[in-house]
């Protein structure tokens, strides 16, 4: 291989791997691993890349990675760096960012279920990006493999010919080596110029408990090398390097980092905000003058309030969040307050998967367990006198005088069977879309785009879209600015106070039918109390749905022999345990199961006492 | 492994508290020809092997008498307060069985000039040689299991006697000279209309006898009702028709001149059932037979329910205590949270005024909410509306005494 910091640029191939989920790019990595001889077989394992567990388990890339492999070409040795991309459009500015240390991508498509939505998504980007695309078929050992048909299909969205098609088992490793000739051959050398000041894109950044954070970089021009003072030029801070490598796959020092080398860096710097995607770093004392394009602060687009289950585990989640940040630029959260589920913090996600993603973490890394609201988008409110407010919590959603309100949009690309143009247009109606266009990929299958409100696709958007298409749809979306809506907040109401963590701001059209779906899923939720219980949905003081909890009219009236004391105690200390876990709205207790059930789609069924 | 000997954890300050009480005897009788479809109580029908070593009671009985000779301090020499025959069926024995029950525990501790001996019996075995032969035995009381009055709810809960059957049943006891007469009605079952109980009601109160207790049903687990409503053939009681069978029974109740004076029993004065009532007052009593429950200054015990493996254990007393394989099958010992915990569960059932701890904007707080009425300063006694609610009363004053209840992990 190519030592790092005097390898040849012409002697460089950086590139990615772009695919739908599960087309099988992180099984593609473990074979480049494995053919390379970056890995032997002894230490391989599945999704060597895949270094989270949780990224192990739900078999998705979370954060990105980039490792350096050697391999001969026609007598040549090649140095090539492979930068694994996160897949998931939470993560869209990452993977451009990834994309953007690359000269090549390879597209992989699986043979048996063709292009998908993030396929596209993916591709846009790295044409955007000006990379040399390579597209491969993966999965052609699978009995359902149809390889002509879907070459057919990538040929007609690159605008190739069929016949530049690869055609990969990742599983088996037949064709696997082709790829990686395939790699050099077509994927340009990295251009730069050595001799001007430094400047290095940082495409990654994650916190390591023993190093610190650690920054993965891609040197445009200059070098960068041992003990140089480097400069953020975003924020203009300093740092010693204290190593500098590659990953090869394991962290490598090394004395530089030439153009168009790929690397880490790391300065002891212990939060991963100190050292942002995007950022461009340049040496101290001869610093650039131009940053590379794109800094990006990540922008927060989802927004849900997490509450410790147990109102004692407040100073831990507050921790674990602190620890979180450290290792996820893109992590807001600050303190709030609800009345009805204690002390907990106001977070802003990238998207749902960010969301899950963190909730996940959380729960499984700090033995935390969380109730998390609703998640709801950012909405701007125009006041009557101009000034703007931002609201991130449907209970600070300001009451009249305002003239405006408006919600971030999304444009959706959908791909489908065409026979379910139908379905998915009728869906995509009644979340408030817009078709913006249609194509035909083949005879039958086509793309459609839609610009829609976030919110519409926050809650249950996508599983919708697959029950009405067999599960045969796929989606894909992007920000797309924000539009105005006729949006008002609906409050709920337990025997007339507000619960502020039930509150949510939905379109004028849809606030009956959350009223009504939110009240009688609490009316089965909550227990009955000593007195009725008004359930009550209202627009300001305007009351839209109401259910009612009828009184408990006996509580006992049993039998209390005296065998059954011991039994009728132990079944008095049970309720005094439960009610522990209770929480207070006014004078209602609310079982936490009850907030639970009804912020998270409800599939856990809460027995009804009696 | 040690036996369990609820006795050896008895702590010195448990064992000082227990002379003041009063002593009483229970004795189970796990017989019975037929299990009603809703009944949980340790009981064996013929059918089963365990239903038939009747014989097999009596010198049981005798023996974990005994060993209760044996165990209970000193102090607790009697004479004893009361007496009650459960079961099960007490009346499928020959009376001059439980007579001699009876007379052992009087030669053993004597029994006071006053002393309270009830049997429940159920009306169908009830004949007048029968009657004669409870009173000769020193039955002082009587509590028969009427259910109900009316055919249709009769066979819904299982039960096998007809309505007339009870007024033989009355008449029988009374001619042999059994005053203090008690039944048990139980509304709620599935079908019973207002007007059916109504009839329920008046009959038991034109039985004239001085004691009723009602109860709603209860679907223990593993009944045949139980089975029932988890097929869905059967209703499960219906808290809104609980409510307001109760409340017009304790109307019509109270209007005949029995008053109530636990949540589901009303006597009228003087004929409130004073075994019972011990047992809401935590009073020392010594459970005999299989399945019986016991306690002894702040333990509570539990025999074996198998008639065979309780008279196995038994056999075994005679040896040395720690070498014993006991009749017992589990136990307790109560922590202070505990037996806090059921004294408020017990008073606060109980009409005599208990004192609210706590603060006086507790006792103010249910009173504004009609759960009870205030006597005197510091006391009270619930309404109507809160013998209905009588368990969130006793968590709110739980509350308010500030207690913080675990789980307790008891021995068994
Ligand atoms: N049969 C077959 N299965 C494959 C192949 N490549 C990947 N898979 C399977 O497809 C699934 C998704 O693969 P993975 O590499 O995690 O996909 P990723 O989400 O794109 O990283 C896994 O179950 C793989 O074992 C292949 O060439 N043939
Ligand atoms: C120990 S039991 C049996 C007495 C007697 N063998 C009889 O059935 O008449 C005493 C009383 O408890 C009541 N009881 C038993 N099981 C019950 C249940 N599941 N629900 C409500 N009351 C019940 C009945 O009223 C019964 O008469
Ligand atoms: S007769 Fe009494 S003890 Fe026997 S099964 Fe019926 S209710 Fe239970
Ligand atoms: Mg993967």
């Amino acid at each position: 291989m190519g030592v790092p910091g005097r390898t040849p640029p012409s002697l460089l191939r950086n590139f990615s791997i772009i695919a739908h989920i599960d087309h099988g790019k992180s099984t593609l990595a473990d074979r480049m691993l494995g053919l390379t001889g970056a890995v032997d077989e002894r230490t391989m394992r599945d999704q060597y890349l895949d270094r989270m567990d949780i990224e192990r388990e739900r078999g998705i890339t979370i954060k990105s990675q980039a490792v350096r492999l050697s391999w001969a070409c026609q007598g040549t040795t090649y140095t090539l760096n492979l930068i694994d991309t996160p897949g998931h459009v939470d993560f869209t500015y990452e993977v451009s960012r990834s994309l953007a240390a690359c000269e090549g991508a390879v597209l992989l498509v699986d043979a048996a279920q063709g292009i998908e939505a993030q396929t596209l998504a993916n591709l846009y980007l790295a044409v955007q990006n000006d990379l040399v695309i390579v597209p491969v078929l993966n999965k052609i050992d699978l009995p359902a493999a149809q390889p002509e048909r879907y070459a057919a299909e990538l040929a007609h969205i690159i605008g190739c010919d069929a016949e530049e098609v690869l055609r990969v088992s990742a599983k088996t490793g037949a064709g696997v080596g082709d790829l990686l000739n395939a790699v050099v051959a077509r994927v340009p050398p990295p251009a730069g110029d050595p001799d001007a000041p430094t400047r290095a894109m940082i495409f990654d950044s994650v916190y390591d408990t023993y190093r610190g954070v650690v920054t993965y970089v891609r040197v445009v021009d200059g070098r960068l090398a041992a003990r140089d003072r480097i400069r953020m030029m975003s924020t203009g801070a300093q740092h010693e390097l204290l190593d500098i490598g590659v990953i090869a796959p394991e962290p490598t020092s090394c004395s530089a980092l030439g153009v168009g080398e790929v690397g880490y860096l790391m300065t002891g710097v212990k939060d991963v905000r100190q050292s942002r995607v995007g950022d461009t770093v340049t040496i101290a004392g001869q610093p650039a003058q131009v940053s590379l394009a794109g800094f990006q602060d990540p922008k927060p687009m989802v927004f849900a309030g997490l509450y410790p289950m147990d109102g004692s585990d407040y100073p831990l989640l507050r921790e674990a969040l602190d620890r979180l940040q450290l290792n996820d630029a893109a992590l807001v959260y600050e303190p709030e307050t609800s009345a009805a589920l204690g002390f907990g913090f106001r977070c802003g996600f990238l998207g749902l998967l960010h969301l899950e993603i963190v909730q996940e973490r959380l729960e499984r890394e700090f033995g935390l367990t969380l109730i998390s609201t609703a998640p709801n988008v950012v909405y701007r409110v125009v006041m009557l006198d101009g000034t703007e407010v931002v609201v991130t919590n449907p209970s600070e959603f300001p009451v009249g005088k305002y003239t405006t309100v408006s919600e971030p949009a999304v444009r959706v690309t959908v791909l489908a069977p065409s026979e379910y143009i139908g379905a998915v247009m009728e869906l995509c109606q009644a979340r408030r879309g817009s078709l913006l266009g249609m194509d035909y990929l083949s005879a039958e299958r086509v793309e459609m785009r839609y610009r829609l409100p976030l919110a519409e696709i926050v809650y249950d958007f996508f599983d919708a879209l697959k029950s009405r298409t067999r599960g045969y749809a796929s989606l894909d979306y992007e920000f797309d600015g924000v539009i105005e809506a006729d949006l008002v907040k609906v409050d709920i109401l337990l025997n007339g106070e507000p619960v502020d963590a039930f509150s949510a701001i939905v379109h004028r059209d849809r606030a009956y039918g959350y009223g009504v779906d939110m009240t009688s899923r609490l009316r089965t939720l909550i227990p009955r109390q000593q007195f009725e219980v008004p359930i009550q949905a209202a627009i300001g003081s305007r009351v839209i749905a109401r259910e009612t909890i009828r009184a408990m009219r006996k509580d006992v009236l049993a039998k209390c022999y005296g065998g059954d004391i011991t039994r009728k105690r132990k079944l008095l200390e049970r309720q005094r345990e439960g009610k522990r876990r209770m929480k207070m709205v006014g004078r209602v207790e609310v079982p936490q199961e009850a907030f639970v059930a009804a912020l998270g789609g409800g599939e856990e069924v809460v027995a009804r006492r009696s | 492994m040690a036996p369990p000997d609820p006795w050896l954890d008895l702590t010195a300050a448990a064992w000082g508290e227990i002379p003041g009480r009063p002593l009483r005897f229970y004795l189970h009788v796990p017989y019975c020809t037929h299990r009603c479809d809703y009944c949980d109580f340790t009981t064996y029908t013929p059918d089963d092997p365990r239903g038939r070593g009747q014989a097999q009671w009596l010198p049981g009985v005798r023996t974990e008498l005994a060993l209760a000779a044996r165990v209970l301090p000193a102090a607790l020499a009697g004479p004893v307060h009361s007496i009650f025959i459960g079961g099960g069926t007490p009346t499928l024995l020959a009376p001059e069985t439980l007579g001699v029950a009876i007379a052992d525990i009087a030669d053993r501790w004597g029994l006071m000039a006053d002393c309270e001996i009830t049997v429940e019996a159920n009306p169908e075995t009830i004949t007048p040689s029968l009657a004669a032969g409870l009173l000769a035995a020193g039955v002082t009381r009587v509590s028969v299991g009427m259910q109900s009055a009316v055919p249709a709810v009769l066979g819904a809960l299982g039960r096998r006697h007809r309505p007339s059957t009870m007024v033989t049943a009355i008449e029988c006891l009374r001619r042999a000279g059994l005053q203090r007469l008690s039944v048990d009605l139980i509304y709620g079952a599935d079908g019973e209309s207002l007007a059916q109980w109504q009839v329920s009601v008046q009959a038991a109160l034109d039985l004239g006898v001085g004691h009723i207790s009602a109860y709603g049903l209860i679907v223990e687990p593993g009944t045949a009702l139980a089975a029932r409503v988890a097929r869905g053939v059967t209703r499960p009681p219906d808290d809104e028709d609980l409510a307001i069978k109760y409340e017009l029974a304790d109307a019509a109740f109270e209007a005949a001149g029995l008053r109530w004076y636990e949540i589901a029993n009303w006597a009228r004065p003087g004929e409130q059932c004073a075994h019972n009532s011990g047992y809401w007052r935590a009073d020392t009593w010594w459970g005999v037979g299989p399945g019986a429950h016991s306690h002894l200054g702040g333990v509570r015990w539990w025999n074996r329910t198998n008639p065979h493996a309780w008279q196995v254990g038994l056999a075994d007393v005679r040896g040395d205590r720690r070498e014993a394989r006991w009749p017992v099958a589990g136990w307790e010992l109560l922590s202070a949270e505990q037996r806090a915990l059921e004294q408020a569960m017990c008073t606060v059932r109980l009409r005599r005024p208990w004192p609210v701890l706590g603060n006086g904007r507790l006792r103010a707080a249910l009173v504004a909410e009609g759960l009870v009425v205030p006597v005197g300063v510091h006391h009270a006694s619930l309404t109507r509306r809160g013998r209905l609610l009588a368990d969130h009363v006793v968590h709110r004053t739980l509350d308010a005494a500030g207690e913080c209840w675990m789980t307790p992990a008891s021995a068994s």
